[in-house]
């Protein structure tokens, strides 16, 4: 070995140098000082963890639940699709501004996505009331106010209407104008009908009408008012209640059709004038599905933001009693000819790791998580693809800022001191 | 400078003042040459002001008046970051508590040394285990530092100070925490090393070790004076 004992060169000939640290020297460093205090490093990487793990599961539980509530709770109103004529004139003088056809069941079934399609019109009966077989009962009253709704045969199918006893009217029903009748149970009991074999009877005002099925008690997905009426063939409204026109036209669309058969809709009911016809679809289920999972992060953002924060005061507290134990270390390295800027360097590097190993197991912590959560629900795990990638990003800079303080405080000791003391 | 070569260490009238509301002179005009082979010892009780000309030698700190120069530079014209680079290529530190990194190897630890230098990663080992082989300790390379006695610890430390090839051995107090015995030992390898050349500056209270020095110096109250023998 050499000494610079006999030099002798001028001073100018001096090249100054820089004290200078490769990345990987100073990646090595950290490490090695991470692993020489394994457990303290696991601990104060858990803060991060915690941190990180409750956001992801946050986020995802909540893409995952969304996803449920909107599947689940919505799935009736997804595939419904209502078609009415715009209103013109004012109070009694209010009127539809066009007349839906007759045939628009052929029509609107033609269309893709569409599962069952009816009209539905209430009929004006003037006031008559309704009778069934006089029984002889002095006490009991014998004439009901009771509502008549007009029906295409499709609508039961569209309405996804069950019965407890009998048949739907159907084609020939309503071509021929038959005398026939739907019940709705609550009417139905009103009018003392529970049994259809023997062909029971009722009259709206002269009008005798022969009830061949009665709903079932909750026997309707939609409609429910019809509940509580009587049910006629559109044939026979249009003969004997002069019925204009079919007032309202009800669809069932496959899941995910109701927006493409509701810009649909319009055109096949009135080619001419679209505009005219107003038709009621669900919102896209994605824009509901945000809804949900806006109202459900919020909260638990909140919370996971909190234990993030916690996390980072974990590493800050951690790194600065450990700046505060290593002083002789520090001082040891300033002397060996490191800048200030290696060693706070060093440390950062140091709480950034931590903050980042904090970050990687958090994010594995809450995707096992929301898979478990899924599996134990019989949910289908939904997950932002962009989540695993930027939940350590985010561990590793809340590892940095917690970083910067206790750094500082190193770069900034006195080797003098560290070194004596 | 005198003669042909270049002082190592030359303090002229070299004074350290720390501020205050009561300014303390812990170094006061103080004059010191130390030429390449020199072994000088600097003694003095506690509070003489030794301290302060360690961290003066050493460019822990910079004289407030006078000038220092090392290995005939200014060090006061010096920004803090080129005092830092030249610190780590020209002065190694022995300390009393040998400040070795428990968690790495003997190996490690010496070329920590180079780690803040130009020499690059693939020398590294090989220049530790050379200077682990000046101090005697080619045996315990890979050994960690808390399975070596306290004189190999020193040792390990010696290593890491010369493995830069320093202009300046800068020591201060180096057999504090060893036995008699031992300290004799880490004497003898200052002795020795001094004999291929290397300039050695000693700090210590002890007489003794001073006494093996060929020049020594003494502190009273900041003020600096040549022990004649």
């Amino acid at each position: 070995m050499k000494f610079r004992s006999s030099r002798n060169e001028l001073v100018e000939s001096f090249d100054l140098p820089s004290a200078r640290m490769s990345k990987r020297d100073l990646i090595i460093e950290a490490v090695s000082a991470l692993l020489a205090r394994p457990s303290r490093s696991a601990l104060t990487a858990l803060g991060t963890v915690l941190g990180v793990g409750a956001l992801v599961v946050t986020l995802g539980v909540a893409q995952t639940a969304g996803n449920q509530i909107v599947t689940r709770f919505d799935e009736l109103a997804a595939t419904e699709v209502t078609v009415s004529p715009q209103s013109v004139g004012f109070g009694s003088n209010q009127r539809p501004s066009v007349a839906i056809p007759w045939d628009v069941d052929d029509r609107i079934s033609r269309l893709n996505g569409v599962v069952a399609v009816g009209t539905l019109s209430p009929v004006d009966i003037a006031g008559a009331l309704t009778t069934s077989v006089p029984v002889t009962d002095p006490l009991g009253s014998t004439e009901f106010d009771i509502e008549v709704m007009a029906a295409s045969p499709g609508l039961f199918g569209a309405l996804r209407a069950e019965l407890s006893t009998g048949r739907f009217f159907d084609a020939g029903h309503d071509a021929r104008g038959d005398n026939v009748a739907i019940l709705g149970p609550a009417a139905a009991q009103r009018l003392n009908v529970v049994r259809i074999d023997n062909q029971p009877a009722i009259f709206v005002g002269e009008e005798p009408l022969i009830v061949i099925g009665i709903i079932a008690d909750g026997g309707l997905a939609r409609e429910q008012s019809l509940l509580s009426k009587i049910i006629i063939p559109n044939g026979l409204a249009r003969d004997r209640f002069n019925l204009a026109a079919p007032a309202e036209v009800q669809i069932e669309t496959a899941i995910g059709a109701a927006q493409l058969v509701a810009s649909q809709a319009s055109i096949a009911v009135a080619p001419n004038q679209p505009d005219l016809v107003n038709v009621q679809f669900p919102p896209d289920p994605r824009e509901v599905r945000s809804r949900v999972q806006s109202d459900v992060n919020a909260l638990f953002l909140v919370l996971g933001g909190i234990s993030l924060l916690v996390g980072a005061l974990g590493i800050a507290n951690v790194t600065l009693v450990s700046v505060l134990e290593r002083q002789g270390e520090i001082g040891l390295r300033r002397a060996m000819g490191a800048a200030r800027r290696h060693i706070s360097a060093q440390f950062l590097l140091e709480s950034t790791m931590l903050g980042a190993l904090g970050g990687v197991i958090g994010t594995s912590v809450g995707v096992l998580t929301i898979v478990g959560v899924s599996a134990v629900r019989d949910w289908t795990p939904v997950l932002e693809p962009w989540l695993p990638l930027v939940a350590p990003v985010a561990g590793a800079v809340v590892g940095l800022i917690a970083g910067i303080y206790p750094s500082l405080r190193a770069a900034n000791l006195e080797p003098i001191a560290a070194l004596r003391g | 400078m005198t003669g042909t070569a270049t002082a190592v260490v030359d303090l002229v009238g070299a004074g350290r003042t720390f501020d205050g509301a009561q300014p303390v002179e812990a170094l006061r005009h103080a004059d010191l040459q130390v030429l390449p082979g020199d072994y000088v010892s600097i003694v003095g009780p506690s509070g003489s002001g030794k301290s302060t000309l360690l961290h003066l030698l050493g460019l822990l700190d910079t004289p407030t008046q006078g000038t220092y120069l090392l290995d005939g530079i200014d060090v006061r014209s010096l920004s803090d970051a080129e005092r830092t680079a030249v610190r780590g290529q020209r002065i190694g530190f022995v300390f009393q508590a040998f400040h070795l990194l428990s968690h790495r190897t003997v190996a490690e630890n010496v070329m920590l040394a180079m780690l803040y230098g130009d020499v690059p990663r693939a020398d590294r080992r090989v220049r530790a285990i050379s200077a682990l082989e000046q101090v005697g300790l080619s045996h315990r390379v890979d050994f960690m530092p808390t399975k070596l006695s306290g004189g190999e610890r020193q040792r390990v430390a010696i290593a890491r100070a010369i493995v830069g090839g320093p202009s300046l051995l800068l020591a201060d107090e180096p057999t504090g925490n060893l036995d008699q015995a031992t300290g004799d030992k880490i004497l003898d390898l200052f002795d020795d090393l001094q004999s291929h050349g290397l300039t050695i500056v000693v700090i210590t209270h002890d007489s003794e070790v001073a006494l093996r020095a060929q020049r020594t110096v003494r502190m009273v109250d900041g003020v600096l004076s040549e022990v004649v023998r």
